[in-house]
C-alpha cells in the first residue's frame, strides 16, 4: 500500500516538476524568439548580423528601470522598447548603413565593438551589480497552489510574447511596410527598382528588430534581474533559434526558439547540466539532416 | 623591385622579433608583452589562413584556441608536469574537434558560416564554465606552471626566466609561420586563393571545394590551438574567459587591422591591438568601451589595414 502510495506521489511530483520545467522552457523559447525574430529581421533584409543585440535588450531593461518611478510599471512597459527602437534607428543611420554591400565581415565587427561599448556604457551608467526591478504585486503571486510556478508575471509575459509575435507578424503581412520588408528579402535590387526607397525601408527595419530586442529586456528583467551582461545569455540560443529554424523564414525562427527553449527545459529534468549543451546538439542535428534549417529556402545561404 | 621589398620586409620582422628583449624595455614596455604579441600574433595569423587567403570567415576561432590552452594546462596538472606532452595534448584536442565540426559547416558560406562558428564556439566555453570538476569552472585551472624544457643535453629554464620563455615562443612561431609560408606557395596553397577569389569557377574547375575549405579550416584551427597551448604556458593559467566570443573577435580585428590580404598582417595587427589595451586598461577602467570603439573606427575608416594601406600608397 504504501509503495503506491510513494510510487503515486513520486509520480506526481515528477509529472508536475515536468510539467514546471516544460512550461519554464515555454518561457525562455519566448524570449528566444524574441530575440531571435529581431535579428533575423534585420538578418535577412540587410544581410548584417547584429551582435549588439542583447546590448540593446540591456538597454530596454535599464531604460525601463529609470523609467519606473516616473511613469509606473506600464508606462515603461510601453514607453522603453520605443526609445530602444529609436536609438537602434540613429545607430543604423550613423554606422550601420555604411557597411552594407561590403563583406559581412565589416558590419559583424561593427556590431561586436557596439556590444563592447553597450555593456561597458551601461556599468558605467547604472553599475555593475545587479538591480532588483519592480513587478506589480498582483502579478507576482502564484496563481495556483499546485501549480506554484503559474505565477501571474510568467503568464502575463507569454500573453504578452504572444501579443508582438502576432503584432509583428500583422504587420508583415498586411501592411505596405511589411509587404516591402517581405519583398526585400527577397529580392532588394528589384524592390529598389520598382520605387520603395531601400535606405528607409532598411532604415525602419531595423528599428522594428530592435524595438523587438527592447521589449524583451523589459519583460526580462522582471523575471532575470538587472546586469550590464543580462543579454549575453540570450544571444547564443538565440542565434541558434535561427539556424534550426532557418535562415531567411521567421515562422522558422519563431519555432526554432520554442523549440530550443522546451528541449532545454526538459532536459534540465533529467540532467541540468545538460540543459545548455542540447540546444547545441539539436544545431548539430539540423545542420547535418538538414543544413538550411526547418524552415530555410534552400540556396539562400 | 617588388620582390627584395618582401625580402626586406621578412628580414625586418624576424630581426625586430629576435632583438626584442633588448629593445623592447628601452622604449618602456617589458618582455612579456612581446610573448603576449607573438602568442596573439600566431592565433591571429592561423586564422587568417582561413580568413585572408581562403576568404572563409569564422567567428569560433577562439573556441580551438581555448582547447589548446585546456589541453595543455590540464595535461600539466592531471597528468605528467611536461610541457611539450602539453602541447602536443593541447594541439591534437583542437585539430580534432575542429576536424568533427568541420564537416557540419564546410558547405555553409558567409554569415551562415560565421554565424555557425560562433555558436559552435561557445559550445566549448560553456563546457569549460560547467564542468567544474575538471576545468575549474568559472575559476579557470590554476595551480600548476610551465616545466623547464629538458633538451637532454642542456636544460632551458623557460619558466623562470622571461627571455628564455619569449625565445621559445618566438621558436615556436617561426616553425609555424614557416608552415604556413610553405602551404601557402604549394598547389595547395594557390587553390585556396583561388577558390577566395572565385568559388564557382574553382568548382568548374573540378576542385572539390567543401573538401579544400574542410582542409583549410582544419589547418587554421591546428594553429591557432598551438597559440592557445603557448597562451596557457605563458600565464600558467586559463578560465573561460580567455576562450569567449569576444576572443574570436580580437583575433579578427587583429588580422583585419594588420591587413588580411598580407602575411604579416595580423602580427603587426596583434602588436598594435595589444600594446593599445594594455596602455588603455592600465590608464581606465572602461577600456572596454575604448576597445569598442576601436573596433568600431577600424571598420569604418581602416577596413585594408596597415598594410594594406602602405601597399596601396606604393602602388601608384
Amino acid at each position: 500500500m504504501r509503495g503506491v502510495e510513494f510510487w503515486g506521489t513520486f509520480n506526481r511530483r515528477m509529472s508536475q516538476l515536468l510539467l514546471f520545467n516544460v512550461f519554464n522552457g515555454l518561457i525562455i523559447g519566448a524570449f528566444y524568439a524574441l530575440m531571435a525574430l529581431g535579428l533575423s529581421l534585420i538578418l535577412n533584409l540587410s544581410g548584417v548580423i547584429n551582435f549588439a543585440h542583447g546590448g540593446f535588450l540591456a538597454i530596454g531593461g535599464y531604460l525601463a528601470y529609470t523609467l519606473l518611478p516616473y511613469l509606473g510599471f506600464w508606462g515603461a512597459l510601453i514607453v522603453s522598447p520605443f526609445l530602444v527602437a529609436f536609438i537602434g534607428i540613429a545607430v543604423e543611420r550613423v554606422l550601420v548603413r555604411r557597411l552594407y554591400g561590403r563583406d559581412p565581415l565589416y558590419s559583424l565587427l561593427l556590431t561586436f565593438g557596439l556590444a563592447f561599448m553597450i555593456e561597458d556604457g551601461t556599468r558605467f551608467i547604472w553599475g555593475a551589480q545587479s538591480l532588483p526591478y519592480q513587478i506589480p504585486t498582483w502579478l507576482a503571486v502564484p496563481i495556483s497552489a499546485d501549480y506554484f510556478f503559474l505565477t501571474g508575471y510568467r503568464l502575463f509575459m507569454m500573453t504578452l510574447v504572444g501579443a508582438a509575435v502576432i503584432g509583428l507578424f500583422l504587420i508583415l503581412n498586411y501592411t505596405r511596410l511589411g509587404l516591402r520588408i517581405r519583398a526585400g528579402t527577397l529580392d532588394l535590387e528589384t524592390v529598389s527598382v520598382l520605387g520603395v526607397n531601400v535606405r528607409v525601408l532598411r532604415n525602419l527595419n531595423f528599428g522594428l528588430g530592435i524595438y523587438l530586442a527592447g521589449l524583451a529586456g523589459v519583460l526580462a528583467v522582471g523575471m532575470l534581474g538587472l546586469q550590464p551582461t543580462v543579454g549575453d545569455n540570450l544571444i547564443m540560443p538565440s542565434f541558434i533559434a535561427i539556424i534550426v529554424g532557418g535562415l531567411g523564414s521567421l515562422p522558422g525562427t519563431l519555432l526554432g526558439g520554442l523549440l530550443i527553449g522546451v528541449a532545454s527545459g526538459v532536459t534540465s529534468v533529467y540532467f541540468p547540466s545538460a540543459s545548455e549543451a542540447v540546444m547545441y546538439v539539436m544545431m548539430a542535428a539540423v545542420l547535418i539532416v538538414r543544413p538550411r534549417g526547418l524552415f530555410g529556402e534552400e540556396g539562400r545561404f | 623591385m617588388p620582390r627584395i621589398d618582401k625580402r626586406a620586409g621578412d628580414i625586418l620582422v624576424w630581426a625586430l622579433l629576435l632583438t626584442a628583449p633588448f629593445w623592447m624595455p628601452a622604449v618602456g614596455s617589458y618582455i612579456e608583452l612581446g610573448s603576449h604579441v607573438v602568442v596573439y600574433a600566431l592565433a591571429a595569423m592561423a586564422l587568417n589562413f582561413l580568413l585572408g587567403y581562403t576568404g572563409v570567415l569564422s567567428f569560433g576561432h577562439a573556441a580551438y584556441f581555448g582547447l589548446g590552452a585546456y589541453g595543455t594546462a590540464m595535461t600539466i596538472k592531471y597528468l605528467y608536469p611536461s610541457t611539450p606532452l602539453g602541447m602536443l595534448v593541447g594541439v591534437v584536442v583542437g585539430t580534432v574537434a575542429a576536424a568533427i565540426i568541420g564537416p557540419l559547416i564546410v558547405r555553409l558560406r558567409g554569415v551562415y558560416f560565421a554565424m555557425c562558428t560562433i555558436a559552435f564556439g561557445q559550445v566549448f566555453y560553456y563546457i569549460a564554465f560547467q564542468w567544474r570538476s575538471a576545468t575549474g569552472g568559472d575559476d579557470g585551472v590554476s595551480a600548476w606552471t610551465r616545466v623547464p624544457l629538458d633538451l637532454g643535453f642542456t636544460k632551458i629554464d623557460i619558466l623562470n626566466n622571461p627571455q628564455a620563455f619569449y625565445y621559445f615562443v618566438v621558436a615556436v612561431f617561426a616553425v609555424c609561420a614557416a608552415a604556413m609560408a610553405f602551404l601557402l606557395r604549394s598547389p595547395f596553397g594557390r587553390t585556396l586563393l583561388a577558390i577566395r577569389e572565385n568559388e564557382r569557377r574553382a568548382r568548374f574547375l573540378g576542385i572539390p571545394v567543401d573538401r579544400h575549405i574542410w582542409m583549410s579550416w582544419v589547418i587554421s584551427c591546428f594553429f591557432v590551438s598551438v597559440a592557445g597551448t603557448l597562451f596557457a604556458l605563458m600565464n600558467n593559467f586559463i578560465d573561460p574567459r580567455a576562450i569567449r566570443w569576444d576572443q574570436s573577435g580580437n583575433f579578427v580585428i587583429m588580422a583585419v587591422l594588420g591587413g588580411m590580404r598580407s602575411f604579416w598582417g595580423p602580427l603587426i595587427g596583434s602588436a598594435i591591438f595589444l600594446v593599445l589595451q594594455d596602455y588603455i586598461s592600465s590608464h581606465t577602467e572602461n577600456w572596454m568601451s575604448f576597445i569598442g570603439l576601436f573596433f568600431v573606427l577600424i571598420v569604418l575608416f581602416f577596413p585594408r589595414g596597415v598594410l594594406g594601406i602602405i601597399r596601396r600608397k606604393a602602388t601608384p
